[in-house]
């Protein structure tokens, strides 16, 4: 078991308020990892700490062995850390075929630099083929032509993260992928993810706490800015801190 | 309309074109090759500014400055001894691709109104330093001894001037057609509608900005040393921050994003001005009702009128 990102005494505030307050995380590969807390823990502060959305303003952040504390964003996705967002992030004007496709194009290790200005776009076969079958991957198959923003909600979700898979990342970062889904949609997304199982490790937040424990391997709880447990789900269930803290109120 | 049809109205259109000076020697109307010329070097300054806001998304208000300094590099070449326009008409390119570069890589760390401003200054702060230098005429400008040599072509002959001008139009709106279709094309539709998506799969978005920026204000240089040799001079009112506004208002008339919008923009404002100058004294007014009436009744511009193309 290795591991595969490892954040220790990160910091960040805004203003007076420090959003991160010296936490500890690991992630070990291969793993679905939860992210709870209450609402204002800092998980989406987090999120964008480990994707170079925000630079830390101390602590330190390893993913697979390299320090990328001070990386921005298109270096991380580079080696290999992608996010999907809380607020549906895609390109409405395009088909769902273009969405994925340009996400696929994204990955400058297999096919070169976007800035390749000659050769039409079209003849690039492979890239289809592959954004067809991310989009299948996802249930979006009969979809491929139509414009991402003429589907429903629960589609756009999956659109972003087939979008997420096609840059192939070894972490996978989604924040709240349920956020604003009807039962079912919510139910074909938890069992989206529940396929990514052993083959794509993930860092997920979310609220939904029957979801997470359906879900997760290793359950990270996020408090005011700190980590105050991490173990496995039957662990977390049983830490008294967490009752009191987190789960205590949700239950009273 | 099908991919072939519009090939085919395409490359009549170009014979048309080509074929013009010939139809108004015919009539004896020379004067106007010149004119036509101009609409063509203006349609081509044009269509770089729409690359950078209709492809890059990106609103540009100092264009005059890279159409400026195509003009001015060739009027300092060739006061320096420089005739040919096989070195001279690249370094003109190169000399506003450098400025390009510079501005942008300043200017590209904004967004929106702070661009268009800082743009702006930058365009401006060019305009004011070379009414400044003595050796660039200050603001008489500069004049050319005689158009640039473009063996085996004689550019003294109207004609051949506008043929060749004609000639770079059309490979640079086919350059544009073949771009847009590439993976970098796709990259900057990607970009023009969802940034933070193509920031979080990887995209070096900056650089990508930054190299359209490049390309659209190059073509601007290119454009400026045409013109240098249309007018016979580097004058200070093409770096004037009123000559981006004017490149806008065509890019806004043809069709923003349309590739042939810059084209058509520059052609009818530029006519609409020398008709209408001819039968009023207030011809900016008309020209101001006609900008009004696209703006409301064919948002996409002229281009955008028939059919979707790009």
């Amino acid at each position: 078991m290795t591991v595969l990102l490892e954040a220790a005494g990160l910091k960040r505030h805004f203003g007076g308020l420090w959003a991160t307050n010296g936490v500890d995380l690991q992630v070990t590969a291969g793993e679905i990892h939860a992210l709870i807390g209450p609402n204002g823990a800092g998980k989406t502060t987090l999120i964008h700490l480990i994707s170079g959305a925000l630079l830390p303003d101390a602590g330190t952040l390893h993913f697979a062995g390299s320090d990328i504390t001070q990386c921005n964003t298109h270096d991380r996705v580079a080696l290999g850390i992608t996010r999907s967002y809380q607020i549906t992030q895609i390109f409405p004007r395009l088909t769902l075929l273009e969405n994925v496709r340009l996400a696929v194009q994204s990955r400058r290790r297999d096919w070169g630099s976007s800035l390749r200005f000659w050769r039409p776009a079209s003849v690039d076969r492979q890239m289809i083929e592959e954004a067809e079958d991310w989009l299948a991957r996802v249930g979006l198959a009969a979809a491929v032509s139509q414009l991402a923003g003429d589907v429903s909600h629960g589609e756009r979700r999956a659109l972003e993260l087939a979008m997420a898979l096609a840059t192939r990342p070894r972490l996978l970062l989604l924040d709240e992928p349920m956020a604003g889904m009807g039962p079912e949609e919510s139910e074909h997304m938890t069992r989206l993810i529940a396929s990514l199982r052993g083959t794509q490790t993930v860092l997920l937040v979310e609220h939904d706490m029957d979801i997470v424990f359906r879900l997760a391997d290793q359950i990270s709880v996020l408090v005011a800015g700190r980590i105050i447990t991490s173990g496995t789900p039957a662990a977390v269930r049983e830490n008294h801190e967490v009752r009191r803290a987190y789960l205590g109120d949700e239950q009273s | 309309m099908s991919g072939q049809t519009r090939h085919r109205l395409e490359a009549a259109l170009f014979i048309a074109a080509a074929a013009l000076p010939l139809a108004l020697q015919a009539f004896g109307e020379d004067y106007y090759i010149g004119f036509a010329t101009r609409l063509l070097i203006f349609a081509l300054a044009a269509t770089g500014l729409n690359f950078i806001v209709g492809y890059g998304g990106m609103v540009a208000f100092g264009h005059a400055a890279f159409f400026g300094i195509g003009a001015y590099t060739v009027a300092l070449l060739m006061a320096a001894g420089l005739f040919t326009a096989w070195i001279a008409w690249p370094v003109a390119v190169a000399a506003a691709a450098l400025a390009a570069l510079l501005i942008g890589a300043v200017s590209l760390r904004t967004r929106g109104v702070y661009f268009i401003m800082i743009t702006l200054a930058f365009a401006q702060m060019i305009y004011y330093s070379v009414i400044s230098l003595k050796f660039a005429g200050g603001d008489d400008g500069l004049s050319l001894e005689q158009r640039s040599t473009l063996v085996p072509f004689d550019l003294a002959d109207p004609a051949t001037l506008y043929w060749v001008t004609l000639v770079l139009l059309a490979a640079c709106l086919a350059a544009l057609k073949r771009l847009a279709a590439s993976r970098y094309g796709h990259a900057l539709t990607g970009l023009r509608q969802n940034e933070t998506r193509m920031e979080a799969l990887g995209y070096p978005v900056q650089q990508i900005k930054l190299v359209c920026f490049v390309i659209g204000s190059s073509v601007a240089g290119l454009a400026g040393a045409l013109l240098a040799n249309q007018n016979g001079m580097a004058s200070p009112s093409q770096l004037y921050w009123t000559q981006s506004g004017m490149l806008l208002v065509m890019v806004i008339l043809g069709g923003v994003g349309q590739r042939f919008g810059g084209m058509l923009g520059a052609i009818t404002l530029l006519g609409l001005e020398e008709i209408l100058g001819r039968l009023t004294e207030y011809s900016h007014f008309y020209v101001g009702i006609a900008l009004l009436g696209v703006v409301l009744f064919a948002p996409r511009g002229l281009a955008g009128l028939w059919g979707r193309q790009k």
